[in-house]
């Protein structure tokens, strides 16, 4: 990557705030972090406060699906977030710097297992229902595909809907596919790949540059 | 009770009302002082008229028939409804015409602060000069803009729009591929960028290289010689286009807000060579835009260069009261 000579023009405002997610990617984000040289024990040790001081840069953590908005009204100059939550957002301006790589997962659309429901919906009701906690997702890869689906959206566990009949089928995102199996879900379709991805501020990309390409050459080289 | 308004729309108080007011006057003089002449044009033009400017015709999210059956928009820039003005009531007048404007236009946009869909632009448009002169005298003239509205710390980023273009015709990436590796490069899209570059056959590992690495350059005049050595006929002229208008601005002692930025593409069909963009350190979002658009006018049957910017109103006053309260509290923290 190529390195930018000097900071131009006006001064930082204080140090970079980078968004940290909590839940699924929180371990993975902390481990990237201390093998990119940024001190994360505080951090580890303390599970309430929201603000921490690491080093060159402050770490401000909340839920994944807040990145997004943090980073795109440059409240957070850069975060870190899985490309599910970029991809539902999708009209969140931020810039998508770097695949991290950890926190590897499938968007996928699964029906129950050995029950031709789905298909059947679609062949004879032109239609189906989709219960997901990600409805643009869903609506988007039905749609780029020619199809109809109603899509509902739901907000706790997305395996009962199939169960009791609420939908068809779910569009989530599978880790291990423990979850899916329990519930006698199986894979129908791959939707997308999704990884955590490193995010940016546009405006932050362009007056804190070379801090911004400093961070991100940390975060590619730091040992996996 | 309360009767609603349109989402994205507002009401402005007099309180807002005289400081957004105060911010035209200055911003009004600031252009009158360097010759440009205001115009104002309809709020609502005839789709095929706006569609000509822009053939995507992606701009107007408010379309309407009007008695007649004529099919009406609602204005979503002012760049076109000028270049439109400009072959009506211009087309023999001695370039170069310089005009401006404060006008409310229209977008169907996520209503945020600072981003409403009805909102106010203040540009200028320079017809009839071309680069490396009438690029450098617009930025000029924003940086005036940007001093008399008070925002000392902004900075205008100055890319070039057809370097990757035509970097991507070099590579002989066309088509549907080409706007696929454009859409990632202006959306700043490197993780998606890296994978359709990988995906597409005949593209070398190091030509890959050399875009990504492009998107990426951004700074002071060095930033130049630097990608100037990257080699290539794309990059060859794009950094000629740019050093000239870098050289003409230092002329005019006007270059002391550029940062140059090789991976700034705006995503509005029209421009050729020189674009902008404006930042200040207080607003997540950029507060303006510009730059070259040598064949707008020409849709319209006047073949003249011309280039301009506009600033968004509300975002310009944010960022000023960020920038108060970042004063204040700097001050506050001297006194102690």
């Amino acid at each position: 990557m190529t390195q930018v000579a000097g900071a131009l023009g006006p001064k930082a405002d204080g140090p970079l705030k980078l968004a940290v997610p909590r839940g699924a990617l929180f371990e993975g984000t902390l481990d990237l972090l201390d093998a990119a040289g940024i001190p994360t024990e505080e951090l580890r040790s303390d599970s309430r406060s929201l603000v921490f001081a690491a080093g060159s840069i402050t770490l401000v953590t909340m839920r994944p699906s807040d990145v997004p908005t943090y980073v795109e009204a440059g409240a957070a100059e850069v975060g870190i977030t899985g490309k599910d939550v970029l991809l539902e957002q999708a009209d969140r301006m931020v810039y998508e710097l770097l695949d991290l790589g950890f926190g590897e997962c499938r968007m996928v659309l699964a029906g129950r297992a050995g029950d031709s429901r789905l298909g059947e919906a679609e062949r004879r009701l032109g239609t189906v229902r989709i219960a997901t906690k990600y409805p643009r997702i869903a609506e988007r890869h039905f749609e780029q595909s020619g199809r109809q689906a109603e899509v509902i959206e739901v907000k706790g566990s997305v395996e009962l809907a199939p169960l009791v009949g609420l939908a068809d089928g779910i569009v989530d995102l599978v880790a291990s596919g423990r979850t899916l199996e329990e519930n006698e879900l199986e894979v129908r379709e791959e939707i997308a790949a999704c990884t955590a991805r490193f995010v940016a501020n546009r405006v932050a990309h362009k007056l804190r540059a070379a801090e911004v390409d400093e961070l991100t050459a940390k975060l590619r080289a730091a040992p996996r | 009770m309360i009767h609603p308004i349109p989402p994205g729309t507002r009401d402005i108080l007099p309180d807002e009302m005289r400081e957004l007011r105060r911010l035209h006057l200055s911003l009004m003089e600031a252009f009158e002082a360097h010759g440009y002449g205001e115009v104002s044009t309809p709020t609502i033009e005839l789709d095929d008229v706006l569609a000509r400017g822009d053939g995507r015709s992606t701009g107007s999210a408010y379309r309407f028939f009007d008695e007649r059956g004529e099919l009406l928009s609602l204005r979503s820039d002012m760049t076109i409804p000028i270049a439109r003005l400009i072959a009506n009531r211009y087309a023999n007048a001695e370039p170069p015409i310089r005009l401006c404007y404060i006008s409310n236009l229209f977008r169907a946009v996520r209503p945020q602060r600072g981003q409403m869909r009805e909102f106010v632009q203040a540009g200028v448009e320079l017809i009839g000069a071309p680069a490396p002169q009438g690029t450098a005298e617009v930025i000029e003239v924003l940086a005036a803009a940007l001093d008399a509205a008070g925002l000392d710390r902004a900075v205008i980023g100055l890319g070039d729009s057809d370097l990757f273009r035509q970097l991507l015709s070099e590579l002989g990436v066309e088509g549907e591929a080409r706007d696929s590796v454009l859409e990632r490069l202006a959306t700043h899209d490197l993780v998606g960028l890296e994978w359709v570059l990988g995906e597409l056959d005949g593209v070398s590992p190091e030509g890959c290289r050399t875009l990504v690495a492009l998107s990426q350059m951004r700074g002071g005049r060095e930033v130049i010689e630097q990608a100037r050595e990257i080699g290539g006929g794309a990059v060859e002229r794009a950094t000629t286009r740019l050093r000239e208008t870098f050289d003409a601005l230092e002329a005019r002692g006007a270059a002391g807000r550029i940062q140059i930025d090789l991976g700034l593409l705006r995503d509005l069909g029209y421009y050729s060579g020189a674009i902008l963009e404006v930042y200040d350190p207080a607003l997540g979002h950029v507060l303006g835009g510009g730059g070259r658009y040598d064949e707008l006018i020409s849709r319209f049957g006047v073949d003249l260069p011309a280039a301009g910017f506009a600033l968004y109103l509300e975002r310009v006053h944010v960022a000023l009261l960020e920038e108060e309260r970042r004063r204040a509290s700097e001050n506050a923290g001297e006194g102690r």
